[in-house]
């Protein structure tokens, strides 16, 4: 499964330890969200990259304390057709202000990659190599958005609005 | 009428582009169906029982006459020559083939037409009250706000991947055309004591297997607030939502088991984190948005018209007139809906021909403008009241004329198992006979209003849970059967039916409604008693003995 970082094909450099699993003296890992909140203070103190893989089905607000500090969160679709880390990942970078590495992982496919960027996403575990490849493609085919989200684009209304406010003057 | 601009055309365009790309990957084999499914979906395409069928969103109901004519050519094109216009402002072709879907989506987009989120789990077309802009007495046109809401759900990134389908329905008027209380979210546009206009929000209505009517969730949100607000409440259900059970997904669901009260605290925890951001509005926003609705230039003219005068000696002119004819907020104008309810045709359907001449006639007497309503008729919103003999005499030709809006045999049915794949029984032929049986417009005058309702399975898009009568086709042992439920209603007043009774066997059905509709005419204190009324006096008891009393 290819990783798609800021738009390029990347190596992984989080190794996923599982919870009975020791940690590595050093280098980026990755931990489950029950390891990390059992001991949130020491690890996040750790002097190597921390990423954590959190469930959709938990509030990301438990995560707040802890957000400067960790490296990556990885956010997770068991079906494409569950959106709710979609939610997720707005609330993380738009309302909790998280700059870290964001990654979608699961069940990750071309014709999401669109919306998984508008929300936040910069990283893609993908599901298929083809879509990986395509990924330039994919997330070009828009100019224009009606939604305002935290990507940067200005909205379909925002864009209007200066357009009145221009022939106005 | 809403006049795209280069950002609208654009980003229809656009989609076009991506689902040609989608079905070309789909033929390919580089999509799985179980991959290409929810794609179809979100772009109006399910697979029915005999061939693919397409979903057109004609959104908040209204159509330009070169929008019409483009959909009846998409009906002779791609289809076998007609369309059917349903429950909620959509029109649906059942015999595309995949293939040329790409090429009629593209034909559509050049006229400002698109089928997203026609289907799917995700925020569908919104759909308005079929009068707005036109209606006496209106706080203001509720188009501007579902435009600007149809423009928000469109491909959100956020929810696009949601528990279930999500409806909003918005209304200016009291009286409430929408049936804002049987949707996901309903609003309400209302005026507070400050003068604000704003939305009072319900929330958790819908049909289905648990049929819930909606509630008051806040009775006043302003509307420079009301993107936060529904952002809110859909963040609110995307991450809450069961996806266990796919029928305890919806909205209502989540409401119901928490409660309305918890359930709004949760919105307004949610709200707090995003109100006062950029989904804001200001008024710019919405003046842009205002001003690429095209009104028509209305003349002054007289209440009374001669021609009016000197068509009342006709007497099917004034049958239809009484019956089709409704007031209009200019003088001298009035709107007039179109009965796609001929006896014995199926409810909702036209054919291209009709499509074509109904846009003609849109051009020569409503301001090229027609809208489409949640009952399955057309309506030609600003017809000259001195036009109205010659309008009524092109209708009649057309078999469009037929005086029974709001009777007993303008029926609202789903398809059924003539086409649906999720159907237990016909819908269709069910509607047809009724509407032969009271087909003489004498007898439907006398009983009144009375809204019938079929749908062929639980899933109730005929919605005979509101229905006057409602009828829901089930399975038994393989056979036909139908629940008749009374007093249901999908207005203001929204109330679900009451079962009368046993389910009883297709050949059974008519009889039945018949027989309901006797002991009414019996039972009826006044003859402006309204069927729904007086069930509602009376109970099903009586209405259950007369039925079963002899079967």
């Amino acid at each position: 499964m290819p990783l798609v970082k800021n738009g390029q094909i990347a190596a992984d450099d989080f190794v996923a330890v599982a919870d009975d699993a020791e940690l590595p003296a050093a280098g980026p890992v990755l931990i489950s969200a029950t390891r990390l909140l059992a001991d949130p203070e020491r690890l996040v103190a750790r002097n190597s990259p921390l990423g954590v893989v959190w469930p959709n089905n938990r509030d990301v607000a438990e995560l707040k304390p802890w957000l400067d500090r960790l490296a990556l969160i990885a956010l997770v679709f068991p079906t494409y057709k569950d959106g709710r880390a979609h939610s997720q990942a707005r609330r993380l970078r738009e309302v909790y202000g998280y700059r870290g590495e964001l990654r979608a992982t699961g069940q990750v496919l071309r014709d999401q990659f669109t919306f998984l960027v508008r929300n936040g996403f910069d990283a893609l575990d993908v599901k298929k190599e083809a879509d990986a490849h395509a990924f330039r493609e994919a997330t070009h085919r828009y100019t224009e958005f009606y939604q305002p989200t935290g990507d940067g684009h200005r909205s379909a209304l925002q864009l209007r609005r200066q357009r009145h406010l221009t022939s106005a003057s | 009428m809403y006049a795209y601009d280069e950002i609208d055309r654009a980003i229809v365009h656009e989609r076009v582009d991506e689902f040609r790309d989608q079905v070309r990957r789909r033929l390919n084999g580089e999509l799985t169906e179980d991959e290409f499914k929810p794609l179809r979906l979100m772009n109006g395409v399910y697979l029915q029982l005999h061939a693919y069928m397409f979903r057109v969103a004609i959104p908040y109901g209204t159509l330009s006459s070169e929008q019409l004519r483009k959909l009846a050519h998409v009906a002779r094109t791609y289809d076998r020559g007609y369309g059917h216009f349903t429950t909620r402002q959509n029109i649906q072709f059942n015999w595309i083939a995949l293939a040329d879907l790409p090429d009629a989506l593209a034909e559509l987009a050049e006229v400002g037409i698109h089928a997203m989120q026609t289907s799917g789990n995700c925020t569908r077309n919104v759909t308005a009250d079929q009068w707005a802009g036109v209606a006496p007495g209106e706080i203001e046109d509720p188009r501007v706000w579902a435009e600007i809401l149809r423009q928000h759900t469109a491909l959100h990134p956020e929810f696009s991947f949601l528990p279930r389908k999500f409806k909003f329905a918005i209304t200016a008027s009291d009286h409430d055309r929408a049936a804002i209380k049987i949707h996901d979210i309903g609003l309400k546009l209302v005026r507070n004591d400050a003068g604000e206009t704003g939305f009072e929000v319900l929330v958790g209505g819908g049909l289905g297997r648990s049929p819930f009517i909606g509630r008051t969730i806040k009775s006043f949100v302003k509307g420079h607030d009301i993107l936060s607000y529904i952002e809110a409440i859909l963040r609110v259900y995307n991450q809450y939502g069961r996806r266990d059970n796919i029928y305890k997904a919806r909205i209502k669901i989540l409401v119901h088991e928490l409660g309305i009260e918890k359930f709004a605290a949760e919105v307004e925890q949610a709200w707090s984190e995003i109100a006062d951001g950029p989904l804001t509005l200001d008024d710019e926003m919405i003046e842009d948005i205002r001003s690429r609705f095209i009104y028509p230039a209305y003349e002054k003219l007289p209440a009374e018209p001669d021609e009016l005068r000197a068509a009342a000696g006709d007497a099917r002119f004034e049958a239809w007139r009484g019956n089709s004819v409704a007031p209009h907020r200019q003088d001298g104008y009035a709107i007039v809906t179109l009965s796609l309810k001929p006896a014995g045709g199926p409810p909702g359907d036209a054919t291209a021909e009709q499509m074509d001449a109904v846009a003609d006639l849109a051009d020569k007497y409503s301001f090229g403008e027609i809208r489409v309503g949640h009952e399955q008729n057309l309506v030609l919103p600003h017809v000259a009241k001195r036009d109205l003999p010659a309008l009524w005499a092109a209708l009649d030709k057309l078999g469009l004329a037929t005086p029974n809006v709001g009777l007993v045999s303008d029926i609202i049915a789903c398809p059924g198992l003539d086409y649906c794949s999720l159907a237990n029984a016909r819908s269709i032929p069910i509607a047809q006979e009724l509407s032969r049986r009271f087909a003489n417009p004498e007898t439907a005058a006398l009983i009144g209003r009375l809204h019938i309702n079929i749908s062929g399975c639980i899933n109730a898009c005929g919605h005979h849970h509101v229905g006057h009568i409602g009828i829901l086709g089930v399975e038994k042992n393989g056979e036909e059967f139908y629940q008749i439920t009374i007093g249901g209603r999908a207005d203001e007043g929204a109330e679900l039916g009451v079962l009368i009774g046993p389910a009883v066997p297709y050949g059974e059905v008519a009889d039945v409604i018949e027989d309901i509709v006797e002991a009414y005419l019996s039972l009826r204190q006044r003859p402006d008693e309204l069927f729904v009324d007086a069930v509602k006096r009376l109970g099903v008891e009586p209405f259950k003995e007369r039925v079963y009393a002899t079967r």
